[in-house]
C-alpha cells in the first residue's frame, strides 16, 4: 500500500557528528527512512538519543555530516543557508514546545509570519490563508487577540495555525504538548489526529511514550540509531481519552 | 520580504519598545538640531556682515598711512603722517575709476551744548563724503565747497549726539552753536540715524565737519588720517586699487620693490576676510556638532545590539519560518535607519526651531537649506553605517541556537 503513495522524507544513511574541544560526538549514527505523504510518524528517544539532532536535520536547520536527506525529492545537504531558508518556508511547519509567538503581536499576524518571506503572496492573500489557517484549529473567534492574552492551548493552536500556513509538505511538531496540562495535551492530539485524517504528514517528536498510541508509526532512537520502527495497527482516539478524563475542577 | 512589510515591521519593533527607542534618538535629535542651528547662526553672521559691510559706502576703498619702520621699531599706523592733502586733491584729479573722493581727519573728545556734553568723534570731509559712505541728511543742508575753503565752523550732526546734547532724539537743532574742544560749531545739518552696527558700535554719535575745519582749527594738524574713495563699481574695484597705488606711490617717491608707506583696502576685500574668518568660526562649531552625531550613532548601534540579543529568540524563529539570512540584516537595519532618520527628522524641527528662536532674540539666523539635507543624509548614512554590525550579528545567527535561546 505504501509504495503508491509518495515520498515525503527519505533519510540515506544520514549520520552527524559534533566536534566537542578535541573529541568527535557522534550525534547520528546512520538513520535511513522513508515517510510517505500522509503518515503521522512519532519519533521518540531519551534525551542524548539524537531525536533533537535528528530533528534539526529533518526541518533542514543542519546538515548531514554524511549520507543524504531528501525532502519532497531535493537533496538538501550541499545546499546553502539561504537556499534551506526557502526550502523550509515553502515545505515545513514547525510546532515548537514553547509555541515560539512573537509578543505583543496578534494571532493572525502570528500565523501571517510564514508568508511575509514568500514574495509569492500579497497582504491580502496572506492575510485571507491566515484567517483560513486559524478557522482550521479552532480560533477564527480570537483572530485579533494578542499572544499575551492568550492561553497556552490557544498559543499552541495559533502555533499550529502558523505551521499550517504554508500548506507545507509535512508539520514537524517538537514536543508540542510538552508546556501543556493533560487536558489541553490530549486536545492538541485531538487536533493532530484530524489533521492527520485530512492527510496531512506530520512528525511529532517526544520523549512521551503515551503518544505513540495516537500516530500511524513510531520511531525509536537509541544512541543515534533507530532501535525501533513500528507501524501501529491499533490507532487510539485521543478524543476518546479525552472525554475519558476526569471534568476539569474548579478547585 | 517585501520593503513595506520591512517598514512595517520596523516600526512595530520601534513601538513595542518606545522610552528606549526615544532615548537613543535623543542623540540624534540633539546632534541634528546643533548642526543646524550652528550652520544657521554662521550663515547668518555671514550674511549680515557682508550687508552691514555693504552699508558702510559703495565700492569704498579706504587709503590708510602705512606702518612704517623706523630704526626696526613698526610704527602705529595712525602716527603716520604720510598722508597729505596733497595726495587727495592728486586722486580728485586724476584717478579716472573712482566715483567720489573725500579726506578725513578725525579728532575724538567732548562736545558741549549748554550744560550738556557727550564724548564723540569729529570727521572732517567733504561733501562727497556723504555720498561714499551713504549718509542721509534728514534735515537741514550739507556744508559747500566754500564752506572747506574758508575752513567755516559748521557741522553735520548724527542722531546720538542730537539726543546727548538737546535732551531729545528729534529736537529741533538746525541753528544751534555746539562747541568741540572749545571750537564753536554751527549746526547745519542732522543725519538720518543708521543705528548701531554689527560690533556694537553706535553709527549715530557723530559729527561731520568740512575737513579743513577739523584739519585747521581743532586737531591742528597738516596731514590726513584717511582718503575715502569710491569706485565707479565694484568689478572696478580692483582696476581703481591699481590706479590709486600709482598715484600714491608717485606723489611719494615710491619706486617699484620699495615698502609703501600706505595701504589701500577695499570693501570686497574686507569682506572676504570676514567671511573667511566666519566660515572658520563656522567649521569649527559644526564639527564640534557633528562629533556629538557620530556618539549619537554609536548609541543606536548599542542599543540596536542590545535589541538583537534581546531578540534572538524571534530571529530563530523567523530563521525557521523561512527567513534568510539577509531579509533578517535588513530587518534590523532599516530599524536602525528609521531610528536616526526619525531622530533627524525631529532634530531638523526643533534646529529650526531653535534657530528661529535664536533669531527672535536678536541672533543673526538663516537656515540654510543645504544643512536640513545635508543633516538627513548623515542621519540616514549613521543608520546604515551603525546599524551594519548589529544587523549582521543578528543574520549570522544559527537558527537552532537562536530558537532554543532563553
Amino acid at each position: 500500500m505504501k509504495d503508491n503513495k509518495r515520498v515525503v522524507i527519505e533519510l540515506q544513511d544520514v549520520r552527524r557528528n559534533f566536534k566537542v574541544g578535541s573529541e568527535v560526538v557522534h550525534a547520528l549514527r546512520g538513520i535511513s527512512f522513508k515517510i510517505y505523504e500522509g503518515e503521522f510518524v512519532t519519533i521518540m528517544g531519551t534525551s542524548g538519543s539524537g531525536k533533537s539532532t535528528l530533528l534539526n536535520q529533518l526541518g533542514c536547520l543542519d546538515t548531514p555530516t554524511s549520507g543524504e536527506y531528501y525532502l519532497d525529492g531535493t537533496p538538501v545537504r550541499k545546499m546553502k543557508r539561504s537556499e534551506r531558508a526557502v526550502l523550509r518556508n515553502r515545505k515545513i511547519g514547525f510546532v515548537f514546545q514553547n509555541y515560539n509567538l512573537l509578543p505583543k503581536t496578534t494571532a493572525v499576524e502570528n500565523v501571517e509570519l510564514p508568508l511575509m518571506y514568500n514574495t509569492k503572496y500579497n497582504a491580502k492573500q496572506r492575510r485571507e490563508a491566515a484567517v483560513k489557517a486559524l478557522q482550521a484549529v479552532g480560533l477564527g473567534e480570537r483572530l485579533e487577540h494578542k499572544s499575551n492574552q492568550m492561553s497556552g492551548g490557544q498559543m499552541q493552536r495559533v502555533a499550529i495555525a502558523r505551521a499550517l500556513v504554508n500548506d507545507p509538505a509535512v508539520i514537524l511538531a517538537d514536543e508540542a504538548t510538552g508546556n501543556l496540562d493533560t487536558r489541553t495535551s490530549f486536545e492538541m492530539l485531538v487536533l493532530f489526529q484530524r489533521l492527520h485524517k485530512e492527510g496531512r504528514t506530520i512528525i511529532f517528536v517526544t520523549h512521551n511514550p503515551e503518544i505513540a498510541q495516537y500516530s500511524s508509526r513510531n520511531i525509536m532512537l537509541r544512541d543515534g540509531k533507530i532501535r525501533e520502527d513500528q507501524i501501529n495497527e491499533n490507532i487510539q482516539s485521543a478524543a476518546e481519552a479525552l472525554a475519558a478524563l476526569p471534568a476539569p475542577q474548579d478547585d | 520580504m517585501s520593503f513595506a512589510n520591512l517598514i512595517r515591521v520596523a516600526i512595530m519593533a520601534i513601538l513595542n519598545n518606545k522610552i528606549r527607542t526615544l532615548l537613543s534618538m535623543l542623540g540624534i535629535i540633539i546632534g541634528v538640531a546643533a548642526v543646524i542651528i550652528m550652520m544657521s547662526i554662521g550663515q547668518g553672521s555671514k550674511m549680515s556682515i557682508r550687508q552691514e559691510l555693504s552699508k558702510m559706502g559703495t565700492n569704498l576703498i579706504i587709503i590708510r598711512p602705512g606702518a612704517d619702520m623706523h630704526g626696526g621699531v613698526r610704527q602705529d599706523p595712525s602716527a603716520m603722517q604720510t598722508l597729505k592733502v596733497a595726495d587727495y586733491e592728486s586722486i580728485k584729479n586724476e584717478a579716472k575709476l573712482i566715483r567720489n573722493v573725500s579726506p578725513e581727519v578725525t579728532s575724538s573728545g567732548q562736545v558741549i551744548y549748554g550744560a550738556n556734553n557727550t564724548t564723540t568723534t569729529v570727521y572732517g570731509e567733504t561733501p562727497e563724503y556723504l555720498d561714499v559712505k551713504l549718509w542721509t541728511l534728514e534735515d537741514g543742508d550739507c556744508f559747500t565747497p566754500e564752506d572747506i575753503k574758508k575752513s567755516a565752523k559748521v557741522c553735520l550732526v548724527g542722531r546720538t549726539i542730537v539726543e546727548e546734547l538737546f535732551g531729545d532724539k528729534n529736537a529741533d537743532c538746525i541753528g544751534k552753536t555746539i562747541r568741540f574742544k572749545s571750537i564753536p560749531l554751527r549746526i547745519i545739518g542732522v543725519l538720518k540715524s543708521k543705528g548701531f552696527n554689527n560690533w556694537g558700535m553706535d553709527q549715530d554719535n557723530v559729527i561731520i565737519a568740512p575737513y579743513t575745519t577739523v584739519m585747521k582749527r581743532i586737531a591742528a594738524q597738516n596731514y590726513l588720517s584717511t582718503i575715502n574713495v569710491s569706485a565707479l563699481s565694484e568689478e572696478q574695484s580692483d582696476a581703481c586699487i591699481d590706479e590709486l597705488k600709482t598715484i600714491l606711490s608717485r606723489n611719494h617717491k615710491i619706486k617699484e620693490g620699495m615698502p609703501e608707506d600706505f595701504t589701500i583696502r577695499s570693501q570686497q576685500e574686507m569682506m572676504e576676510t570676514m567671511s573667511t574668518t566666519m566660515d572658520t568660526i563656522t567649521i569649527i562649531l559644526v564639527v564640534a556638532a557633528a562629533f556629538s552625531l557620530l556618539v549619537a550613532g554609536i548609541g543606536i548601534m548599542n542599543i540596536m545590539l542590545v535589541s538583537v540579543t534581546e531578540r534572538t529568540k524571534e530571529i530563530g524563529l523567523r530563521m525557521s519560518v523561512g527567513a534568510r539570512g539577509r531579509d533578517i540584516s535588513r530587518q534590523f537595519l532599516v530599524e536602525a535607519i528609521m531610528i536616526s532618520l526619525t531622530g533627524g527628522l525631529l532634530g531638523v524641527i526643533v534646529g529650526i526651531g531653535g534657530a528661529t528662536a535664536a533669531s527672535s532674540m536678536g541672533l543673526p539666523c538663516s537656515v540654510p537649506l543645504w544643512s536640513v539635507v545635508l543633516s538627513f543624509t548623515v542621519c540616514a548614512l549613521i543608520g546604515l553605517i551603525f546599524g551594519f554590525i548589529p544587523a549582521r550579528k543578528a543574520a549570522r545567527m544559527d537558527p537552532i541556537e537562536a530558537i532554543r535561546y532563553e
